[in-house]
């Protein structure tokens, strides 16, 4: 629940500004950036995800950081991914 | 020095290592506190206790929100998901807690209609999907998570949900800190921040630590060298007699933390005037409700819940863990009676708990310690 995950930006969705959809580690979904509007987000930008919300906008040395920090927790990360895995909130 | 080849730049743990140690004072103590389960995870997971000299303590403080929720409000949970007009949804982590009787994963078992979510916005969906039932999320969390259910509220609104509420028990830091700063039980010398938390609330809700209490304060990252580093900036102002706040997170978190984020909180909650915290007791001003415009998105206002304060069981020594007074392995039911398998209470249940963390890995670390020593 509190692991935050940076996710790659690869697309908006055209009818809902607040929707995109992200690459976290392969897994494809749609998350929340509503709480990024300042940011002007743009496919290829890296976002750390917190319950489905992007909560930071991140550069990719601090994502590819962030990704072997988690790689390194070990089973509460595969948790968190799993879950992301079976959330569609579109 | 173990774990040479552990972590990337064991080099740069080490310089920091030296520098840290550089600046202890002779015979004097240090006790510092982390208030993040993530930091509490990375501190066991690499041991960094050992890449400090003896004179300096890491405290693990409330950093678990889970953790702090008492029993008396799990039982409220559990009366909310046993109506069958309601679908009951929750985060993974909370779905072990024990209530008085059994826990949400205890109920799901028997029947009763509890779905794990990812996102308070998974929640809604099944609200969308199920006009028929009402459906409730157990929002939980610090500042970090507590602006995704306030967005979650808006969406909600704005699509004019009729059968879609929320369990308020998102909880606030800076009283908890200012409760352990009060407490005679403990004498902390500084504070390592919070990472995710600040990112949503920025690095100014720490200065009364740094102002009224003479403490220093540095917001740090996850990594074992972000811990190692903040450490050192913390061993730097004490040998000053400097109390600041300061970020070693300024990659992800900013001073100002995320406006938008506050003010779907603002829009959409107000602060409790007192709320119990596991451990910790009651403390006024520590945790978020719903608002009365959004009242028809409040679980407690549409739902009646028992409301009755439940203790500890006796062998519980939750709050002492919580609060840092005691270490996991010094309470007297740690791996014995309470274990990941069998929890008694919210320490050990949660990963982010400092039992689950020690469990995890800090048993281990003290076997190699012993066996490093030895050989």
């Amino acid at each position: 629940m509190c692991l935050g995950i940076p996710g790659e930006v690869i697309e908006f969705l055209p009818d809902q500004p607040d929707l995109a959809r992200v690459n976290v580690s392969g897994v494809k979904r749609v998350i929340n950036v509503g709480l990024l509007t300042g940011e002007q987000l743009e496919p290829g930008d890296w976002v750390l995800i917190h319950v489905g919300f992007a909560l930071s906008k991140i550069d990719e040395a601090e994502a590819a950081a962030a990704l072997d920090f988690l790689e390194g927790i070990g089973q509460a990360y595969e948790d968190e991914l799993a879950a992301l895995a079976e959330s569609r909130i579109e | 020095m173990r774990f040479v080849d552990e972590f990337r730049d064991a080099e740069k743990a080490r310089a920091l290592s030296a520098r840290i140690t550089a600046l202890c004072e002779p015979g004097r103590q240090y006790k510092l506190m982390e208030v993040c389960g993530g930091h509490t995870h990375t501190i066991y997971k690499h041991g960094l206790e050992d890449y400090l000299p003896e004179q300096i303590t890491l405290v693990h403080g409330p950093g678990c929100p889970v953790c702090v929720i008492p029993m008396g409000r799990v039982d409220d949970a559990m009366a909310l998901a046993s109506d069958p007009g309601v679908i009951m949804t929750s985060f993974g982590d909370m779905m072990r807690v024990p209530g008085s009787n059994g826990s949400f994963f205890d109920a799901k078992a028997r029947g009763t209609d509890i779905r794990m979510v990812y996102s308070p916005l998974d929640s809604l969906k099944i609200a969308r999907q199920n006009p028929d039932k009402q459906v409730v999320f157990m929002a939980i969390g610090f500042e970090t998570t507590a602006p995704s259910t306030a967005m979650t509220v808006l969406r909600a609104a704005a699509e004019g949900l009729p059968n879609f509420s929320i369990f308020c028990n998102h909880v606030t830091i800076i009283p908890a800190i200012k409760a352990i700063l009060d407490s005679p039980d403990l004498r902390l010398d500084g504070f390592i921040g919070p990472g995710h938390v600040s990112t949503v609330i920025g690095c100014r809700p720490y200065e009364f630590i740094a102002r009224d209490y003479g403490k220093p304060v540095v917001v740090a990252g996850f990594e074992p060298l972000d811990i190692l580093q903040s450490i050192y900036m913390l061993m730097l102002q004490l040998s000053k007699g400097q109390a600041a706040v300061e970020n070693q997170y300024a990659r992800v978190v900013p001073w100002d933390g995320n406006e938008v984020a506050l003010a779907a909180i603002g829009q959409t909650m107000e602060l409790r005037p007192y709320f119990e915290w596991r451990g910790l007791g009651f403390i006024s001003h520590s945790a978020l409700k719903v608002r009365a415009e959004y009242a028809r998105f409040d679980a407690e206002n549409l739902f009646s819940v028992p409301g009755v304060r439940v203790a500890d069981p006796k062998a519980c020594q939750c709050g002492e863990v919580l609060k840092g007074v005691l270490k996991p392995w010094e309470c007297k039911v740690f791996g014995t009676a309470c274990t990941p398998e069998t929890p008694i209470g919210t320490c050990m249940v949660s990963p982010e708990g400092a039992c689950a963390a020690y469990y995890n890995y800090g048993r281990l670390t003290r076997q190699r310690v012993r066996e490093a020593s030895a050989s």
